[in-house]
């Protein structure tokens, strides 16, 4: 007899458990060769049993050692819900279960580290205001709907700085109006951005497979969807290629991959279709870019030009005080890098403070910021602190109609086009959640973590996965190991995103068409109604009972 | 539906003819108002041309109230005719106890001033008077100009034009230019400043259909000039930027529609000025239009124009007999007036057209 040591780490502790069923198991080890994470494991168990052998029946009672597979009872090696095992399973003998009871909160910080996670806030993301709001006000007698299938859609965003009618250097000789002056750079595009996960935090495949759809939905389909590289450049062959007009740069805290891009310029055919620096990330507001060592592949250490190490993108932008500084320096010089011709955004996380930060770009007099991106707290990451990641950040909705309506006031609106990022598509339909989101000021989305969910990502927010910041993700995606990287099949993937984005696309005519507008309904609040009076009096809508 | 009107003459005419344009179409319009605007004015006001002529309904106190703040402001009048109502049994009409229309003389100081300063000083009169009746809730002032003489009243047209005497032609009011319409708000409350036609600055403008766009036009037109206001009715959104186009960017009449009906982006690619219209298109997006809409528009120097919007179009005709030309939302009411004008010369503008009928009655029409 042993003593109970009750501070031991048992499988009652972990946040899942393995439900195994050896009479169905034949030992085939496909679940201890599927689990990255290394949660189980085959062993001997010594067992009762009553066994028979000869040809009429005499059973005896005898121990014998007989092979399992087991959970291990470790936190480094916990269970994380993927359920990879039940996959691969052929005889249906295993699967993770949730574990109620699970004490990992308790434990994982052994060592005295803060807990890191990937995936999205796993507090706020469960109730949405978005999922409150409907499309209530729908043509009928006077104005009829449109034919979603029969009438034509403008389904297209400004990328760029606008300029107020009076400010555009036109001349008019009674007749006609000519351009005389050179005026900042914008381009229309789909009003669903792919958005900045970088080739680090993403494998290079599951990064490929992202390139891929966005190029083959402008190639195929003619739909003018643009992809945000993410911190860490991205491969020299595409910088150089025709198809990086697809492609929105990111430059982030660390300027990780800009020296290869600036390395690039003389030699692109084409300029890229924008710029986004980032300065926050709504997912973890504050708090900087982590892609851990583990994730520091050969490939990614080429495309960055860093050694195998973590890789701190910094929680600021260094030498950068105030709104002001960033719009002096940072636009002047991403903007003068590409001779103006590239409009250059900004992307923060979602804040108390966004509306200030909105103001302060739109009375810029340099008027070069050509974008507001509002990243909210809903938004996934690779990799973060958990306290960052549960704790901080600020829902982008109210964000947006607040910015918006900043604007409206000052009669700016839709001089600095507005996107909005962060739970897009949370529950799936992304389209739905664009269309809100644009009736309510934004000029467009980005999405990011479904297009990760697209390629086959299992983490939800119910603590399911989410272990992208360990390298070990079991879908190949966000992971630079190359076994698991190989699991993930590049085209299915592609074809995934593909498929939905032109679902998406029938989905937002399907809602243009009721409210009978033709082009995008940019800050049309009327045509949305609420059963929330706290949100109708919050949002500017109706409420309605 | 509403139906709406306009009728653009070499010779003055009396405003029964907008009455005979309009009550053969009364199954569109319901008979619930009936409101017009005439320009280049003959009869009792044809020689105060160059004189602001006020145009307003109100009470006793209203009235009161008017000629003071005129006097105050060095408004002298020089020229009014204020209506007597038949006041007979029977008659659907909400009438207002006043019907007044005066020309006055500028304030002394402004008889140099330049057109502009005219003008502007005109818009913040008219402002400052319908902001003091409204207040006070004692009447309604819908135009102030030279030359312009707006009448607006709820009830049924044929009953209004009796209760006006505009079915006797006895050469006082007289007009060469008239829009006219003939039917209250049915999509929000009924007041008078929500009836068609609407006017601002020498700019009338009136509109068949809905603009699902409105929050969005209204919005960004509430910032735009101090002159855009009321908003009672979703069609005012085509009259302010009509002359937010032609009065404050001085755009030719051509970028009208494309301001409020842009063409796809794919169109605009394909043509010569695209960097033109895209600059347009993004700068002006929020003075786009959605719905079915006809709007018929008259301008400061009496040129008359219509289009429709891009997808739904509300009908449209334009038919004239070389004297008169007539823009009607049915060809029966022109057929009432024009009985003997060659119709197949007659226009139906489509969706990316524009027909603008100038000063000297030539028609113009070009594809946008």
């Amino acid at each position: 007899m042993e003593a109970i040591r009750t501070q031991d780490v048992s499988i009652n502790d972990l946040p899942w458990k393995i439900e195994y069923s050896s009479a169905r198991c034949t030992m085939c080890g496909s679940c201890v060769s599927a689990c990255s994470f290394n949660a189980i494991e085959a062993a001997m168990e010594r067992r009762s049993m009553t066994i028979s052998t000869g040809h009429q029946p005499e059973p005896s009672q005898r121990h014998r050692a007989l092979p399992v597979i087991k959970q291990c009872a470790s936190i480094a090696n916990a269970c994380v819900g993927c359920g990879m095992c039940e996959k691969v399973c052929p005889n249906n003998a295993i699967k993770p279960v949730r574990n109620l009871d699970s004490r990992v909160n308790y434990l994982n910080r052994s060592g005295g580290a803060p807990v890191k996670r990937g995936g999205r806030n796993a507090i706020f993301s469960h109730e949405r205001t978005l999922d409150k709001i409907m499309v209530g006000r729908i043509s009928q007698m006077t104005d009829p709907a449109l034919d979603s299938e029969r009438h034509t859609f403008d389904i297209l965003a400004p990328f760029g700085r606008v300029l107020l009618p009076h400010e555009l250097p036109l001349a008019s000789n009674g007749q006609e109006l000519t351009l005389t002056g050179k005026t900042p750079p914008v381009n229309w595009i789909y009003p669903v951005i792919f958005s900045d996960m970088s080739i680090g935090a993403l494998s290079t495949r599951a990064w490929e497979a992202v390139a891929l759809a966005t190029a083959y939905l402008n190639e195929k389909h003619n739909l003018p969807v643009r992809m945000c590289s993410g911190e860490g450049g991205m491969p020299i062959k595409l910088l150089k290629s025709e198809q990086l007009k697809y492609m929105i740069l990111q430059i982030a805290s660390g300027h990780f991959g800009w020296n290869r891009i600036i390395q690039a310029m003389p030699h692109m055919q084409v300029d890229p279709a924008g710029i986004l620096i980032k300065i926050g990330q709504g997912a973890k507001p504050g708090d900087g870019g982590l892609l851990p060592a583990a994730k520091v592949s050969k490939t990614v250490q080429a495309i960055r030009g860093v050694p195998k190490a973590d890789l701190l993108s910094p929680p600021n932008h260094q030498g950068l005080y105030s709104i002001e500084e960033s719009v002096q320096k940072m636009f002047l010089s991403m903007n003068a890098a590409f001779k103006f011709r590239v409009p250059v955004a900004i992307k923060c996380a979602a804040s108390a403070t966004s509306v200030s930060v909105y103001n302060n770009l739109i009375r810029d007099p340099y008027k070069i910021c050509g974008g507001f991106f509002i990243d909210g707290i809903q938004g996934g990451t690779g990799a973060a602190n958990e306290v960052s990641l549960d704790h901080t950040g600020h829902p982008v909705l109210s964000k947006i109609r607040e910015c918006y309506l900043a604007a409206v006031k000052q009669g700016r609106q839709g001089q600095i086009p507005l996107w909005a990022g962060g739970g897009v598509g949370l529950t799936g339909n992304a389209a739905a959640d664009a269309f809100k989101l644009i009736c309510l000021g934004a000029n467009g989305v980005f999405i990011g973590k479904l297009l990760i969910q697209l390629c086959g990502c299992v983490g939800n927010e119910h603590g399911r996965c989410n272990a992208c910041n360990t390298g070990n993700c079991p879908a190949g995606i966000c992971t630079q190991n190359p076994r698991l990287v190989k699991r993930l099949d590049i085209d299915k993937a592609a074809q995934n995103i593909v498929e939905y984005t032109l679902a998406l696309n029938s989905e937002l005519k399907k809602l243009m068409a009721p409210v009978g507008n033709s082009s995008l309904p940019v800050g049309r609040s009327d045509a949305l109604v609420t059963t929330d009076k706290a949100i109708a009096d919050k949002l500017g809508i109706q409420y309605v009972c | 539906m509403c139906r709406i009107g306009a009728i653009k003459s070499k010779i003055a005419f009396h405003p029964s003819s907008a009455l005979h344009l309009m009550l053969p179409q009364q199954e569109g319009h319901d008979n619930s108002g009936f409101a017009m605007v005439m320009q280049d004015l003959e009869g009792t006001f044809a020689d105060c041309k160059d004189k602001p002529l006020l145009s307003l309904a109100c009470t006793q106190k209203g009235a009161a109230m008017v000629e003071h703040f005129m006097e105050t402001n060095n408004f002298t009048p020089v020229h009014e005719w204020i209506p007597r109502g038949v006041r007979q049994p029977g008659l659907d009409i909400k009438a207002m106890p006043y019907y007044i229309f005066r020309a006055y003389d500028y304030p002394e100081y402004y008889r140099n001033a330049s057109e502009e300063a005219k003008a502007e000083l005109l818009l913040d009169i008219r402002l400052s008077l319908r902001a003091l009746l409204e207040a006070e809730e004692q009447g309604y002032v819908y135009s102030f100009w030279p030359d312009v003489l707006t009448l607006k009243e709820i009830g049924d047209p044929r009953d209004i034009a009796t209760y006006f005497k505009l079915w006797d032609n006895n050469g006082n009011l007289m007009a060469k230019n008239v829009v006219v319409q003939c039917r209250q708000n049915t999509n929000y409350d009924i007041v008078r400043y929500a009836a068609h036609p609407f006017f601002l600055q020498g700019y009338t403008l009136c509109a068949n259909g809905e603009n699902t766009f409105y929050t969005k036009n209204k919005e960004y037109q509430k910032s735009l000039h101090r002159g855009y206001v009321g908003f009672e009715s979703d069609s005012q959104n085509f009259l302010y930027t009509l002359h937010y186009v032609l009065n404050v960017l001085k755009w030719p009449i051509k970028y009208y529609k494309h301001v409020i009906t842009p063409l796809p982006f794919a169109e605009i690619a394909k043509r010569s000025d695209h960097a033109e219209l895209t600059a347009i298109r993004q700068s002006l997006g929020h003075l786009e239009i959605n719905g079915p809409n006809t709007i018929i528009g008259m301008l400061p120097n009496g040129s008359m124009v219509t289009c429709c919007d891009s997808k739904k179009l509300r009908p449209v005709v334009v038919g004239g007999d070389g004297t008169t030309i007539a823009i009607s939302s049915e060809v029966c009411g022109i057929n009432q007036i024009l009985p003997n004008r060659n119709q197949e010369l007659d226009i139906y503008p489509n969706e990316r057209e524009v027909v603008v009928i100038t000063p000297e009655l030539e028609v113009e029409r070009w594809k946008q």
